[in-house]
């Protein structure tokens, strides 16, 4: 129980429908902050004690746990690292993947509870998950990233409701958190200022922004500041020749080097990506499906297969690739980002992109 | 009140059930009106109890009534002792600087040292304690030695409320009177289970609180001895001569009183009964799970131990997932330490006593009261064996199996 609205209601629902709950807030900073300022952040004494306030009245048992280390470990670190190895993660799937399904969930089971219960929007259904009823909450795409095994012990009882109605439930609930903004921001870089953040810890890594013929247009104080298809804060004096914006092609951290080009360079067809997980039995391939690489990326019409051997054959870590031909093309897509897999609105499992191609694979 | 019988309620050191005797007394003047500093008739009403308390108080203490200090409660007693001793000291002379304090004190006493060592100038050494978490005489001898002139105060609690371990105060007192050194302890766990006689024990000031002992919450005194002047922590009406203004809340201050008269009345027989109870426990428990480690003071004699403290350590579990089980199956005990956000930490007090951090986090208190059981240790000793082991397979925080 985060303190916000969903997670309240979520645990609400789950206690109704006469599951013996236990609310459990995660610590997952060493150091919270006193009070939120500005942005909201999670894990703040004011967010646990309405974490608290929401089990009061509930009437189920409450505890924080601390798991500041893990998260540092897993999440903080990680990300870090991934934006030096010029890649771009997404942090709260990382969280999902293991930290709530991972290290609350052993301990949960170990405990003896059966799962783990979350406000995320999206929907188990005969054992697989789904994309939510309310399409603009949508999280299926943050929890691609379990396992068949974490979704068996998941649950997610706001699946089948829009946002709306779980505020107006929450109140009717009488939980005080109903009102409560919805959280946008990372939760360890509550000002938003993810640039600020990765160069306090990663320091100055001065390079230069070059076009894709290796012109020379600028300079930068670091590579990991850059993300694949960013437009904005690229500071090139020049203008383009054609008048053109330019955007954010490539960010290669060895030479720190960031390439710039047109918009129209930034159209990817082809996506390999390492390391996939399947959320039910995996596919039968090469498969037709849907696949969506950001948040709130559209999804778009693809084939995918694998290569090389899947984990359960013995194989070393991480051998199994997983290849996707893309129907139609996708714009901004960067190494690091998850590409999750979708037949219509069920999750078949995802990858990590390794890397992007302006053309199709042979398949 | 007493808690539901479905309830097995093993935390008194956290908080105990208020006496009938205190609830009685409260409940006769809560709605009368009357600020005891007041000079008509309804103020001098309020003031009369005040004094009856305040003389009933330091009877039970072993004080005289002037000496009693009404505070809210233990952790201002403490902060008032600390922190009023040393500056007061330091106005004396301000070579005096230095703070000698048992690494195992209460954070009320912990924090108010290091906040005077981060912002006042205090120079603090930590007295270092024997794997009982006790402190040696020797050790306060040795550290007052270093330079007997520059020595403000020293704070060495009467029992620890983690652990149960009683300090050797007579011994400790003498070795600081030697010098002239003026002496805080903090007995809020160990009034109302151990004899307590405050102009016997040669001590300065003294920290009891009042919902340890079967009064309300919210009150508490600071024994001082009516030679030793202090620097007030609150300043305002004057009240408590000088030393803690803030209006009187007379009906706490009777409740109080009420608990402390029948606290002292039972003291006797109700340590006897608590420590038969509690040794059983200890017995069974060290059975049921043959790992387990007793912390504190294995002899269990009161002159060692509260009779009230059984603490042990679980190898391989986290104590919130002992907690959260016992729990769930109605049993109520600490982990002995707590914090703000409700994270639990690696107890100070164990990690002075040399317990690894490892075994630390393991750590479970069970704490008997005046509403204890037979039943109440059948119980645990029923459900400790099946939740250890879970918790086991649980693991521990941040720690990859």
């Amino acid at each position: 129980m985060s303190g916000g609205v969903d997670s309240a209601v979520a645990a609400a629902r789950a206690a109704e429908a006469g599951n013996d709950v236990t609310g459990v807030h995660l610590a997952l900073s060493s150091n919270p902050a006193s009070f939120r300022s500005g942005a909201r952040g999670c894990c703040t004494k004011e967010d646990a004690r309405d974490a608290r306030r929401a089990a009061d009245v509930i009437g189920i048992p409450f505890y924080v746990w601390d798991l500041a280390e893990r998260f540092r470990a897993d999440v903080v670190d990680d990300f870090v690292a991934e934006y030096a190895a010029g890649r771009t993660p997404n942090p709260c799937l990382r969280c999902n993947e293991k930290i709530k399904f991972a290290a609350v969930l052993d301990k949960a089971l170990a405990l003896g509870f059966d799962a783990v219960c979350t406000g995320h929007y999206a929907r188990i259904v005969d054992s697989r998950l789904r994309r939510a009823v309310d399409e603009d909450k949508d999280q299926s795409y943050v929890l691609g990233v379990l396992s068949a095994h974490q979704v068996t012990h998941a649950m997610f009882p706001l699946g089948d409701t829009v946002k709306s109605e779980v505020r107006r439930e929450a109140e009717r609930r009488g939980l005080a958190v109903a009102a409560k903004p919805d959280s946008h921001d990372i939760c360890f870089i509550p000002d938003g200022d993810t640039a600020g953040f990765l160069s306090r810890q990663l320091g100055a890594e001065p390079g230069t922004i070059v076009d894709v013929d290796g012109l020379e247009l600028g300079e930068h104080e670091g590579a990991y500041a850059f993300t694949v298809g960013q437009r904005k804060g690229l500071r090139i004096g020049r203008p383009a020749a054609d008048g053109r914006p330019r955007y954010v092609l490539d960010v290669s951290p060895v030479t720190r080097t960031v390439t710039v080009g047109p918009v129209e360079a930034l159209d990817v067809r082809g996506l390999v990506g390492v390391r996939p997980v399947w959320s039910g039995p995996p596919p039968v391939v090469p498969t037709s499906c849907l696949v969506q690489v950001s948040a709130h990326g559209r999804p778009v019409p693809a084939t995918v297969w694998t290569t090389g051997p899947a984990l359960a054959g013995g194989a070393s870590p991480g051998a199994e690739r997983l290849v996707v031909e893309l129907a139609e093309p996708l714009r901004g897509v960067a190494p690091g980002q998850a590409v999750v897999v979708y037949d219509g609105e069920t999750v078949i499992g995802s990858a990590t992109i390794d890397t992007t191609a302006r053309h199709h694979h042979a398949p | 009140m007493t808690p539901s019988p479905e309830i097995v309620y093993l935390d008194h050191a956290a908080t105990t059930p208020m006496v009938p005797e205190a609830v009685e007394a409260m409940a006769a003047c809560l709605a009368s009106v009357g600020n005891a500093s007041s000079l008509h008739a309804s103020g001098r009403a309020a003031r009369r109890l005040v004094e009856e308390a305040r003389e009933t108080l330091a009877s039970a203490v072993g004080a005289r009534p002037s000496e009693v200090v009404f505070t809210g409660g233990g952790t201002e007693s403490d902060n008032l002792g600390v922190k009023g001793l040393y500056w007061q000291r330091r106005s004396e002379d301000p070579s005096r600087r230095r703070i000698l304090a048992s690494a195992v004190e209460h954070h009320a006493v912990m924090d108010s040292v290091l906040w005077l060592a981060e912002h006042e100038g205090a120079v603090v050494d930590w007295l270092d304690v024997d794997s009982t978490g006790r402190v040696h005489p020797d050790t306060l001898a040795a550290a007052i030695a270093g330079n007997p002139h520059d020595v403000a105060m020293v704070s060495v609690m009467w029992a620890n409320n983690e652990v149960g371990t009683v300090q050797p105060i007579d011994d400790l007192v003498a070795v600081a009177r030697g010098h002239g050194v003026p002496f805080h302890s903090d007995a809020v766990q160990a009034f109302g289970q151990l004899p307590i006689d405050f102009a016997a024990s040669g001590l300065q000031a003294m920290t009891v609180t009042g919902h340890k002992i079967g009064g309300p919450m919210g009150v508490g005194l600071l024994v001082l001895d009516r030679t030793q002047d202090l620097v007030p922590v609150l300043h305002g009406g004057g009240q408590e001569r000088d030393v803690r203004s803030g209006t009187l809340d007379t009906p706490a201050i009777v409740g109080l009183a009420a608990a402390a008269e029948v606290a002292v009345k039972l003291r006797a027989e109700r340590a006897e009964r608590v420590g038969r109870l509690r040794d059983d426990l200890v017995h069974r428990v060290l059975t049921v799970v043959p790992d387990a480690v007793l912390g504190g003071d294995p002899d269990l004699r009161a002159s060692h131990r509260l009779p009230g403290n059984a603490h042990f350590s679980f190898p391989g579990c986290e104590g919130d997932a002992l907690l959260l089980l016992l729990d769930a199956r109605g049993i109520e005990c600490s982990t002995g330490s707590a914090c703000s956000a409700g994270v639990p930490q690696p107890s100070h007090v164990l990690l002075a006593m040399g317990v690894p951090e490892m075994l630390a986090r393991g750590s479970l208190r069970f704490s008997f009261g005046h509403t204890s059981t037979a039943a109440d240790v059948d119980a645990v000793v029923e459900a400790i064996g099946p939740v250890v082991e879970r918790a086991r397979r649980a693991g521990q925080n941040g720690v990859r199996t």
